[in-house]
């Protein structure tokens, strides 16, 4: 792949000037003279009605300068709930979620009353004066059990706990599994756990009451989409109400929904006059930040006796929480995800999500599609073993082949958009991993390892991700009169480094140097339309706007620049901040001076025949998404006696399409392993029958350090996409999508001769223990 | 008792004196008193170790110290760490050079805890000096990139060429 | 997570220390905080008054001095783990120190800290127990001496009246030529162990066992010495068969539970690592051909 001058080198990111010194801006770096502090009173009851309560006591404590329930919200809220569910025929129930409780509590951690006050200690001193009365609910824990027939219901105005039910299905999938040799069946159990980004939620809202002019300060992946939510709720034009994303201290997914509390500050500093400032802390983000949670998968694979797919099928039940913070996006990308690497003629999976009494669940990091392709690369592990075939066979027999790209697949995105497979070489791939990590010598390493005591084993798992959703990104390039270069951007940065990919791709267009171009990103103010983080996208949708910007921003320049010097503009060149003469660098005419002369003089004309001002904004769309892949290679050895798992050997070889800073690209991959291997063996967010959470503190859930990364080999195989003008491809979430599934199949691997069969994770060192003597476990 | 203190101490090389609430913690002090906001909060109970800065040379959490408690002593801080001139400490220079900071929430509790481990380890191996900094938890490069920029700090440190 | 209200002193005479001590209602005892400062964060300590002891001077000593280890309560573990006299005549306690959460927090945290949180996985507790250690406690009327063995009253609660603290403790050292392993298993580096095994062995002359000390972390409120297998491995010459025989006795043991690992497993668990601390102890042992 050709780099240009900027593109697709590593150059310096224009964000590590401030942050490597202290002076980013986060949300709580925010500090407007006179703030006032903002806690929550967070629900300690899975679920409870709301008998009384008595904020008089708290209201009296000196430092306290007000305590609001709903009903003190009611008359300045257009509506009591955050209607933001995406769109979907599927669902059942309507569980829009309040933005105070105040009939009934429906998780712990819900908030039904907040405190305004000098300082965060005063109110939480006033919070524990807070007096409720709560009549406590029968709460349900388990999503499996949250659809049996007499299961407490986790809303008591409900008949069900049946959120949603959809069918994702094409082919004649029973006719496939009447007719094959072979089927295989699994059962399995997938938990993922919350994003635990290292900065938690924050907000901080400072009202103008001189124009009714209102600015938060959130650290929200969406902040246009906040803009428009407190528009409707505050009932405010789109012109007084500004939202801005600052420095974000890492996303990862829940950042992407809009919270309660990104209504209650604003209108609490509206109504109070004077600004506040709520910033989650840890304890919070435990129980009032969206999570990923648990999945329960029965399918059956149907193959010809060469291990070729013949049909898949099954039903998923999948844990909603216990409101609709998002949508059914984190079950259906999991069911997309499954079949997607592979040829599969037909397929049926039922989705049942269940409502219970627990933290709302939207996507993290990966969206539902490790949960997929967990389901997808067991069944094939399964037959493998069933066949007798190597599973590496099983997999490059039944992968996509490069020859048949565009491959396109009866499925539909959410959004009803045919799923084509774009570009790539899947099995190249695979081979690519394998042979780094040695698959083809290992049993050889395995034997050995066995004499001497050890128990070594491998897997592998691929991947194929949906990248760039669309439909857009708006991305404006200006040079000002003064020669800066300014690139304003709907994509919103969580520490991806969208600045430095904006900034990369409009210098190399425009002659200049990274560090030249100031990039504003998740500014309502800077940007008036938006969609921001998520999906992978930004690089994808926010890059190839900022690209066309930058091209038309070039060309207008040449032309102008043209005009000035009496040169046709092919004899021109844009370098060092200057369209200079081919070959007479001295002939030349600085931006600075092409941005003023197109900013017009009265009476005259514009030079170049062109409208004023040397800028463009671009909203390039981009409907179909864009497929990349990847294989994940590991090799683990098991402490058969403790149960404790080592990865010895971790190779990913991956597809992103062409990359646009390859360091970059692979800390994406990085962070993605690190956080994959922790929900493979480590993070587990648990509840007990009740539905109180019990891994509340980061001491209890827990998040890989230094010590548990193991080796990583990262591979790139570079397959433009020709659906943008970059040929570039998503890579925030690829990281973590097969890493499950492959540590799974190594434990399984190392653990052959007990015979165990992995079909949950995370994996725990007592899992490991119990599959190794399932008597010393005794029944579980 | 009387619920806050009037302390002095250094901070980054300077003499400052501020109240305090006795109940404050450093972190807290740190941003909110003295507008030191490098300095960040991840967790509050003593495990992220994204507070961590040097007191009297050795790195703590700071969110585990209250502020009285600095009084009398030399606190280093994220913002302490460049030359006088601007020129960056050489742990800086290294993570960005090696992208050892993505959102860059982390970082500064991580050069701390580097400050004085490579100023008693002044050429460590990589196992060692990932069971240093397994107290800090960065959620967004993996880690990798954190070691190969503290080994290049080391060897910037030691006088070698990068 | 921020603190209530509280009350701050911080004496800089022990004596003031322990005045107030007696006479404060609710007060706490701040050591290197980092067990007490999350409690305080999260509310789940609500102390009215809180007695800093960082000021008071002479409270950190370390002494090692006619077969005995002393240690003052206020020595941070950074202090006592980079100790070249401990690492010589107390080589488990250096080995243990290492577990001990991260440099950071061993950086503020004390030793006497860690003894009253009294967490039933604390590496510092069990290395007590195995050392057969004597607590110090100080109050305003006088000073006792509380033996390992008797100061866990319940799950992290020591033996301590409200207005006592510990000033020290003292340990017996193992002759020179002993071997000692500290071991466990944690879920990351730095962690609370799941359990801990803490082994020391003396050989004698014809190489067999002279002296034996085994005790387990993570398994109940306080360690648990396993007098059983130190009886069985005492006056035995050292083989495979014989530590797998003496670990065996953990299979009995009565192990607590947690939502992070059922008794099961801590047994389990407990006999893999008496096992392994026994290998690995004996292999460290001198003076004895092999």
């Amino acid at each position: 792949m050709t780099a240009g001058r900027l593109v697709g080198r590593d150059v310096a990111r224009v964000e590590d000037a401030a942050l490597i010194r202290g002076r980013g801006r986060f949300v709580d770096d925010i500090a407007p003279p006179g703030a006032l502090h903002a806690a929550f009173l967070r629900s300690p009851h899975a679920h409870a009605r709301i008998l009384r309560v008595d904020t008089a006591a708290a209201r009296a404590l000196p430092g306290v300068q007000a305590v609001l329930l709903a009903d003190d919200l009611r008359p300045h809220l257009t509506d009591m709930r955050l209607v933001v569910a995406l769109p979907s025929p599927s669902y059942r129930l309507e569980l829009h979620r309040p933005i105070l409780a105040a009939a009934e509590v429906a998780h712990v951690g819900e908030a039904l009353a907040v405190v305004i006050a000098d300082s965060r200690a005063l109110a939480e001193d006033a919070l524990a004066l807070i007096e409720v009365d709560y009549d406590p609910l029968p709460a349900i824990a388990d999503c499996d059990a949250a659809l049996l027939p007499d299961a407490p219901l986790a809303h008591s105005g409900a008949d069900s706990n049946l959120v949603a039910q959809m069918t994702v299905a094409y082919g004649d999938v029973d006719a496939a599994f009447a007719a094959a040799p072979h089927r295989f069946a699994e059962t399995l159990h997938i938990h993922r756990g919350g994003s635990h980004s290292m900065e938690c939620r924050g907000v901080v809202a400072l009202h103008d009451a001189t124009e009714d002019r209102l600015t938060v300060w959130s650290s929200t992946q969406t902040p246009h989409a906040a803009k428009r939510l407190l528009c409707d709720l505050l009932d405010m034009d789109e012109s007084r109400l500004r939202v801005v994303t600052p420095d974000v201290g890492g996303g990862f997914g829940p950042k992407l929904v809009f919270y309660p509390e990104e209504v209650v500050v604003p209108l609490a500093a509206r109504l109070l006059g004077r600004p506040v400032k709520w910033i989650e802390d840890r304890a919070e983000h435990f129980v009032a930040t969206t999570q990923e949670r648990d999945q329960s998968w029965r399918v059956e694979i149907a193959t010809d006796a060469a291990g070729r797919i013949l049909g898949l099928r099954g039903d998923l039940v999948h844990d909603h929480g216990a409101w609709t913070a998002r949508g059914v996006n984190v079950p259906q990308g999991a069911v997309a995800a499954m079949p997607l690497a592979y040829m599969v003629p037909a397929f049926r999976m039922t989705i049942r999500a269940a409502v219970t009494n627990k933290v709302p669940v939207t996507p993290v990091r990966g969206a539902g599609q490790p949960q997929g392709v967990f389901a997808m690369e067991r069944l094939l592990d399964r037959a493998a073993q069933g066949l007798g075939l190597d599973r590496a066979e099983i997999r490059r027999r039944n992968l996509v082949p490069a020859d048949r790209m565009p491959y396109a697949t009866p499925l539909k995105t959410r959004g009803g958009i045919a799923v084509t497979l774009d570009s790539g070489d899947y099995p190249r791939c695979q081979q690519m991993a394998l042979d780094a990590i040695d698959w083809a010598g290992f049993p050889a390493r395995q034997q050995a390892a066995r004499l001497a005591g050890r128990h070594l084993g491998i897997g592998l798992a691929n991947y194929v991700e949906g990248t760039g959703r669309g439909p857009f990104e708006q991305v404006s390039v200006r040079v000002e009169p003064s020669g800066r270069i300014v690139v304003a951007s709907g994509a919103a940065a969580m520490g991806q480094s969208t600045a430095t990919m904006l900034a990369q791709i409009v210098a190399e267009q425009l002659g200049a140097d990274v560090a030249d171009i100031r990039v504003i990103t998740g500014d309502t103010a800077a940007t008036p339309l938006g969609i921001g983080g998520s999906n992978s996208r930004q690089a994808v949708l926010a890059g190839s706007s900022a690209h066309v910007a930058a091209l038309k921003v070039r060309e207008k320049a040449l032309a102008i620049a043209g005009t000035m010097l009496e040169v046709a503009t092919e004899d021109l060149e844009i370098e060092a901040g200057a369209v200079r003469v081919k070959g007479a660098p001295g002939l030349c005419v600085t931006l600075a001076a092409i941005a003023r002369a197109a900013a017009g003089q009265p009476g005259f004309m514009l030079p170049g025949g062109r409208g004023p001002g040397l800028a463009a904004t671009e909203e390039v769309v981009i409907d179909a998404m864009t497929y990349a892949n990847g294989t994940a290679a590991v090799e683990v050895a098991v402490d058969v006696e403790t149960g404790g798992v080592t990865i010895l050997r971790l190779v990913f070889a991956h597809d992103c399409g062409r990359a646009l800073h390859p360091r970059i690209v692979d800390g994406q991959l990085m962070g993605g392993i690190a956080h994959g291997i922790g929900n493979a063996l480590y993070e587990h967010m648990r509840f007990d029958e009740q539905a109180q959470p019990i891994s509340t503190t980061l001491a209890d859930y827990l998040l890989v350090t230094a010590t548990e990364m193991p080796p990583v080999e990262i591979l790139h195989l570079h397959s433009p996409t020709p659906l943008n003008p970059l040929g570039i491809k998503g890579v925030g979430e690829a990281g973590v999508i097969p890493i499950p599934a492959a540590v799974a199949a190594a434990v399984e691997d190392a653990l052959a001769p007990f015979g165990a069969r992995i079909r949950r994770v995370p994996l725990s060192p007592v899992d490991v223990v119990a599959l190794v003597d399932p008597a010393a476990a005794g029944p579980r | 008792m009387s619920e806050s203190r009037h302390i002095a101490l250094h901070v980054n090389g300077e003499r400052r004196e501020a109240e305090t609430p006795v109940r404050q913690h450093l972190a807290d002090f740190l941003r909110g008193t003295l507008g030191l906001t490098g300095t960040h909060l991840g967790c509050e109970h003593g495990v992220c170790g994204a507070c961590t800065v040097l007191v009297d040379g050795r790195a703590v959490r700071a969110c585990l110290m209250l502020a009285v408690q600095a009084a009398g002593r030399a606190v280093t801080t994220i913002e302490g760490l460049a030359a006088a001139d601007g020129t960056l400490h050489p742990l800086q220079q290294a993570f960005c050079d090696h992208h050892g900071l993505q959102c860059g929430f982390c970082t500064p509790g991580i050069l701390a805890t580097l400050v004085e481990y490579l100023a008693e380890n002044p050429d460590p191996g990589a196992e060692d000096l990932r069971i240093a900094l397994s107290g800090n938890i960065c959620r967004c490069t993996g880690y990798d990139s954190i070691v190969a920029a503290a080994l290049a700090a080391a060897r910037a440190l030691r006088g070698e060429a990068a | 997570m921020k603190p209530a209200r509280f009350a701050y002193h911080d004496p800089d005479h022990l004596a003031e220390a322990l005045a107030l001590l007696a006479r404060l209602e609710n007060a706490r005892v701040l050591a290197g905080g980092q067990s007490l400062m999350p409690m305080l964060a999260m509310r789940v300590a609500m102390p009215d008054h809180l007695i800093d002891l960082n000021r008071i001077p002479g409270l950190d000593g370390i002494v090692v001095a006619e077969g005995s280890l002393r240690i003052g309560a206020m020595a941070r573990q950074r202090r006592i783990e980079d100790s070249p006299a401990i690492r010589a005549a107390c080589p488990l306690m250096t080995e243990a120190l290492g577990l001990v959460g991260h440099i950071q927090t061993r950086n503020r945290g004390t030793i006497g800290g860690s003894l009253c949180h009294l967490d039933p996985s604390a590496e510092l507790v069990t290395v007590a127990a195995a050392l057969d250690a004597t607590i110090e406690v100080a109050s305003a009327t006088g000073t006792r001496d509380i033996g390992i063995a008797d100061f866990p009253l319940g799950l992290m609660t020591p033996s301590l009246a409200a207005e006592e603290m510990v000033v020290g403790l003292r340990i017996p050292l193992w002759p020179a030529g002993h071997g000692a392993c500290f071991t466990e298993f944690a879920r990351r580096h730095g962690d609370y162990a799941i359990v801990s095994a803490a082994a020391l062995l003396l050989p004698d002359a014809q190489g067999r066992i002279a002296r034996v000390s085994l005790t387990l972390g993570g398994v109940s409120a306080g360690p648990l010495r396993l007098a059983a297998a130190e009886a069985m491995l005492l006056g035995e010459a050292p083989s495979p068969a014989l530590f797998r025989a003496a670990a065996s006795c953990c299979a009995g043991i009565d192990a607590m539970e947690d939502p992070q690992a059922p008794a099961w497993y801590r047994r389990r668990l407990a006999t893999v690592l008496v096992r392994r601390a026994l290998e690995q102890a004996w292999a460290r042992t001198e003076g004895v051909a092999a």
